[in-house]
């Protein structure tokens, strides 16, 4: 129980890779507020962490002043959010030559600068703790480029970058920010893509599958536990060796 | 209740992990108190807790020394 007693938020931990990263940080015994776009996904996510006494708080990551708002809450009724994962993420896939502005900017809004606006939020009570885990959900996409996701892939090796810059100003508070990039996982987003580019994709995996939530949900309560105390400004591929950078 | 110097100093030097008595009314954060740019940050973040007031960016800029400090928070005080 390595995280006893910390407050995490996790941002779009309704499903797939954020629900398995909620309930990591609980299983170590963090108190755990995950956050949905919706009461129902909210809700959802309550009854799942009730046992860890975690809670599911609504929070559109686009929405002006809302995390700003959920962070002033959070540290009023729990204490200084002690571990930050921003996990909410969208997809608007569609080649360049036919991508919209509002593919773009609705990407660039859910995927990055809600990154640098929760980021921000923290840090406050971060820097007075003199203690604090962010971990940033990036994507191999980010590092390596794919069809049809320019506006994701941007976005993804943006924070990769917000990360390292992050890392060294506020190094010397004790305050560690580091990406964890995902491969192809197992979730809702990678089933929407056509059976024929899951099966392609694999072939390019040297463990020869996809991989699972937990693989990335491990990778986290890793980086954000004690025992990854002098890492940081770094990204941890978790790809099953799908690229090796 | 401490008079306003002594409370800025008071903050000054528990932000700054500096000796209360080494703080002065004219002791530069960065150049006498060993601050860095993110002490600085810090210690706007921490007189407006104190203080319960705003700082904006271009006025906090301007708060170097522990006299400047002092001036800003009687200023806005008798506001």
């Amino acid at each position: 129980m390595s995280l006893q007693g910390k407050v995490a938020l996790v941002t779009g931990a309704s499903r797939g890779i954020g629900a398995a990263i909620a309930e990591a940080l609980a299983a170590e015994g963090a108190k755990v507020i995950g956050t949905a776009t919706s009461e129902a996904g909210a809700a959802a996510i309550g009854e799942r962490l009730a046992a860890q006494g975690g809670v599911g708080m609504v929070l559109n990551v686009g929405e002006e002043g809302a995390i700003e708002a959920l962070v002033d809450t959070i540290a009023k009724e729990y204490g200084d959010i002690a571990i930050l994962v921003n996990n909410a993420g969208i997809t608007r896939d569609g080649l360049l030559m036919r991508m919209k502005d509002e593919d773009w900017d609705a990407i660039m809004d859910t995927n990055l600068k809600s990154v640098f606006k929760a980021s921000k939020a923290v840090l406050r009570g971060m820097m007075k703790a003199r203690w604090g885990r962010i971990v940033n959900i990036a994507s191999v996409v980010g590092a390596m480029g794919n069809a049809g996701q320019a506006n994701y892939a941007a976005a993804k090796a943006g924070i990769m970058g917000f990360t390292k810059s992050m890392a060294r100003e506020v190094g010397s508070r004790n305050i560690t920010v580091n990406c964890v990039a995902p491969g192809f996982i197992d979730t809702d987003m990678t089933r929407a893509l056509p059976e024929a580019q899951r099966e392609m994709l694999v072939q390019k995996i040297a463990l020869g599958r996809l991989g699972d939530a937990k693989d990335i949900a491990d990778a986290v309560g890793f980086l954000a536990s004690d025992r990854a105390a002098y890492i940081t400004g770094q990204t941890l591929h978790v790809n099953g060796g799908m690229l090796m950078p | 209740m401490e008079n306003i110097e002594q409370r800025v100093k008071k903050i000054v030097a528990e932000q700054l992990g500096v000796n209360e008595a080494e703080v002065k009314i004219e002791s530069s954060f960065v150049d006498d108190l060993g601050a860095d740019s993110l002490d600085t940050v810090e210690l706007v973040m921490a007189l407006e807790e104190e203080f319960e007031c705003e700082i904006p960016d271009e006025e906090a800029e301007k708060i170097t020394t522990v006299q400047q400090a002092i001036d800003f928070v009687n200023a806005h005080l008798n506001k």
